[in-house]
């Protein structure tokens, strides 16, 4: 069950750079849970305390945002991508200016 | 056995075809001259002589219906010819031409606005289907706001402009320094010092006299963000804050205007099209900005230039093609961009029920 999760370029400190994260899980929160094993510095830019998604912070399995979906429950299958994608202001577009 | 290469109907059944659900391309074949003092509306020319060479850009699809016109119906049947010749399978050539039209008492013989220069400025405008005469009227009557005048409105703003987009109100607070010369190409470095809204004032004169720029130098509040919408057909937006972003948001889904929005960052891009009503609105997409100490600092991130050029030129083809009504917008979905890669990824954007500037429960609710 190989899934490819896209890391937003706002996001890539924590990741030491990587753009793309290859890890195991049939669910997002298995997913998720194992992206955030192996790069800790994640965990607090993506979810609460409670474990829920952050609220700024959209993921979409295979194109279409999970809040849509089942949420942390939404399986994911081998092969598909996982796109995290967190508001951006500031910094998008300040260096912009 | 003949086969019959063409039909030919009479303006009153060539009136029934264009007002049926699956209208063909209605084509005029006379010279300029005669285009000049009236065509019908809809209609787009291509002279007869020229025709074997400009019909692969009208009609792309040798099937697709057509319906040519000239001024008796003598030219219009030769082109069809022409055009059947050339695989065009299903052409139809109205006798009597547009003689015969207003002789039938038929409507909207319609006269061009355009002076001689503006024929001359956007010809290659004028020549495509879904632009033509009416379109380009459309863009110079239209009035665009643009939100900041920096890396992503700097190359929009001179496409909209060289596209004659009759009205560019823009607000930016910033002046103009050599830091911005890397990718903010709309100003010069004579200009450094200079206030970015007046500096892209400017560059918009020089480039077309056309368009009549409202430079506004100021920042974008909740205060003056519905009067900096007044009169607005679509926004482009530039900011550089939450506030901003979100007052410009809840503003312009209250009144009912198209927003396109966009972000840049390092080498990657993203943008999507907010129309309410539509589809979603920015706070669909994200409901809530992160708080100040979580938001990314990307200050010292770095941009490479091209990036808002190519995005911010994205934005300003997605503004025509929401303004000339054409196409298929980003609406309900966001495109990112990775230069490095050299892919596009789409993503869906879904309007969310519950969102609290468009959603079921709010004034603007329901329509989507």
């Amino acid at each position: 069950m190989s899934i490819s999760v896209r890391i937003p370029p706002v996001l890539r400190t924590q990741t030491g750079g990587a753009k793309l994260v290859s890890v195991d899980g049939a669910s997002l929160s298995a997913v998720l849970t194992a992206l955030t094993a192996a790069h800790p510095d994640l965990r607090e830019q993506i979810f609460e305390a409670d474990g829920t998604l952050r609220r700024w912070v959209n993921v979409y399995v295979d194109g279409a945002d999970v809040r849509h979906l089942a949420g942390l429950e939404t399986p994911t299958q081998d092969g598909i991508e996982v796109v995290i994608l967190p508001a951006m202001a500031g910094g998008a577009l300040g260096s912009a200016r | 056995m003949t086969t019959k290469l063409f039909t030919e109907v009479d303006a009153k059944a060539a009136q029934q075809l264009l007002e049926s659900p699956t209208p063909p391309l209605l084509i005029d074949v006379r010279e300029q001259n005669e285009w000049d003092a009236g065509y019908l509306h809809g209609a787009t020319h291509a002279p007869k002589g020229m025709i074997s060479f400009t019909i692969p850009n009208i009609a792309p699809e040798k099937s697709a219906p057509i319906l040519l016109y000239c001024a008796g119906g003598v030219r219009s049947a030769a082109a069809a010819e022409t055009l059947a010749g050339l695989g065009y399978t299903n052409l139809t050539s109205m006798a009597g031409g547009i003689n015969g039209w207003s002789a039938a008492g038929l409507p909207v013989v319609e006269t061009t606005t355009l002076t001689p220069e503006q024929k001359s400025r956007y010809s290659r405008h004028l020549l495509l289907p879904g632009v033509g005469a009416d379109g380009q009227t459309k863009l110079l009557n239209s009035r665009v706001l643009m939100v900041g005048a920096g890396g992503l409105g700097a190359p929009a703003a001179l496409y909209l402009a060289a596209a004659g987009v009759g009205k560019l109100r823009i607000i930016d607070f910033d002046s103009v320094e050599a830091s911005n010369l890397q990718r903010q190409v709309i100003h010069t470095t004579d200009r450094v010092g200079m206030l970015k809204v007046e500096s892209a004032a400017v560059q918009i004169r020089a480039l077309n006299p056309d368009v009549e720029v409202e430079p506004i130098n100021d920042m974008l509040t909740t205060e003056n963000v519905a009067s900096l919408l007044n009169g607005v057909d679509l926004v482009i937006d530039g900011t550089d804050t939450f506030e901003a972003r979100y007052a410009l948001n809840d503003a312009a889904v209250k009144l009912g205007i198209p927003v396109v929005h966009a972000g840049v960052f390092r080498f990657e891009g993203q943008l999507t099209v907010l129309a309410p009503g539509r589809g979603p609105c920015y706070r669909c997409l994200h409901p809530t900005p992160p708080p100040a100490e979580m938001a990314p600092s990307c200050g010292v991130a770095g941009v490479l230039g091209v990036l808002p050029g190519v995005i911010g030129v994205l934005q300003a083809t997605e503004a025509l093609k929401m303004l000339l009504r054409i196409g298929e917008p980003l609406i309900g979905r966001l495109l990112l961009w990775d230069a490095l890669e050299g892919t596009f990824t789409e993503l869906t954007v879904k309007r969310d029920p519950h969102c609290v500037a468009c959603g079921d429960g709010t004034a603007k609710g329901g329509a989507a």
